[in-house]
């Protein structure tokens, strides 16, 4: 199991489970690092089920949601399947402004998540 | 720029190196102050969204990480009002010309959500006509109490 400096990783069943380290993912450096982390989750560990759970994190800034946009593109084009669950009401009004909210596959609570993925 | 303070506003003016990471040195403050001012936290994580995303354009898209130039930063903050001014010392841009990050081809970009994030989160911004100075203003809704 490699390290990971940003995320923090488990499983849930089959599904690969991803919180967050940083409460705010803003920083540009910090950024790289998190999408590299969750990049390799697909291409080098072959995860094809993914949640991340936003539980931790307080604020993100439109340069992490370029790295979102990715990592679902990645999944859809490796025929896996992303989710994403415990977003805060502030974040998620982003998504909703930006409309990403038809893109990613949102869910309320973890459990809720997961049991989607059946 | 930043015009008529309030008599008990915290105000900052302070030129920020063209460097990513920069913008930490206003909204660390930024963020006590609207605190402290009263500001409840979908306000202030409002506030924090705008000041980072129109800073981080100031020195990336703006001075282009230009070394020699400098991003200069405004803030007053009141119990009733949240303003930062931000100027660049780049060519300026327009942004009408941004296009719409909500369109179909443009939905699933990678950047370009910055100015419709601040548009929405804030009560006002506006452009200087160069297009290298912005405002941006939150007027505190009462019922927030």
């Amino acid at each position: 199991m490699p390290s990971h400096k940003r995320i923090d990783v488990s499983k849930v069943g089959d599904v690969t489970v991803v919180r967050f380290v940083d409460k705010k993912i803003l920083d540009e450096a910090g950024i790289q690092e998190l999408g590299a982390e969750l990049f390799s989750l697909i291409e080098h560990d072959n995860r094809r089920s993914m949640l991340l759970n936003f539980e931790n994190v307080d604020f993100l800034s439109s340069a992490a949601l370029g790295k979102l946009i990715t990592l679902d593109r990645k999944m859809k084009s490796a025929q896996g399947r992303l989710k994403m669950s415990n977003i805060r009401p502030e974040i998620l009004e982003v998504f909703q402004i930006t409309k990403l909210n038809k893109v990613f596959d949102i869910r309320a609570e973890e459990a809720e998540a997961i049991s989607a993925f059946q | 720029m930043v015009d008529q303070p309030a008599a008990d506003a915290w105000r900052l003016s302070i030129d920020l190196p063209s460097e990513r990471g920069a913008s930490r040195r206003v909204t660390d403050d930024l963020l006590e102050h609207l605190g402290l001012h009263g500001w409840s936290p979908s306000d202030i994580f409002a506030i924090h969204l705008a000041a980072e995303e129109a800073i981080v354009n100031a020195i990336v898209h703006g001075n282009r990480l230009d070394p020699a130039k400098k991003v200069h930063v405004e803030c007053e903050v009141s119990p009733g009002v949240a303003r930062i001014a931000i100027t660049d010392e780049g060519a300026g841009f327009d942004p009408a010309s941004v296009p719409d990050c909500t369109s179909e081809e443009r939905l699933e970009a990678s950047s370009g959500r910055g100015v419709m994030l601040m548009r929405s989160f804030m009560s006002r911004i506006e452009y200087n006509a160069k297009g290298n100075a912005v405002v941006l203003e939150k007027i505190r809704n009462p019922a927030d109490g």
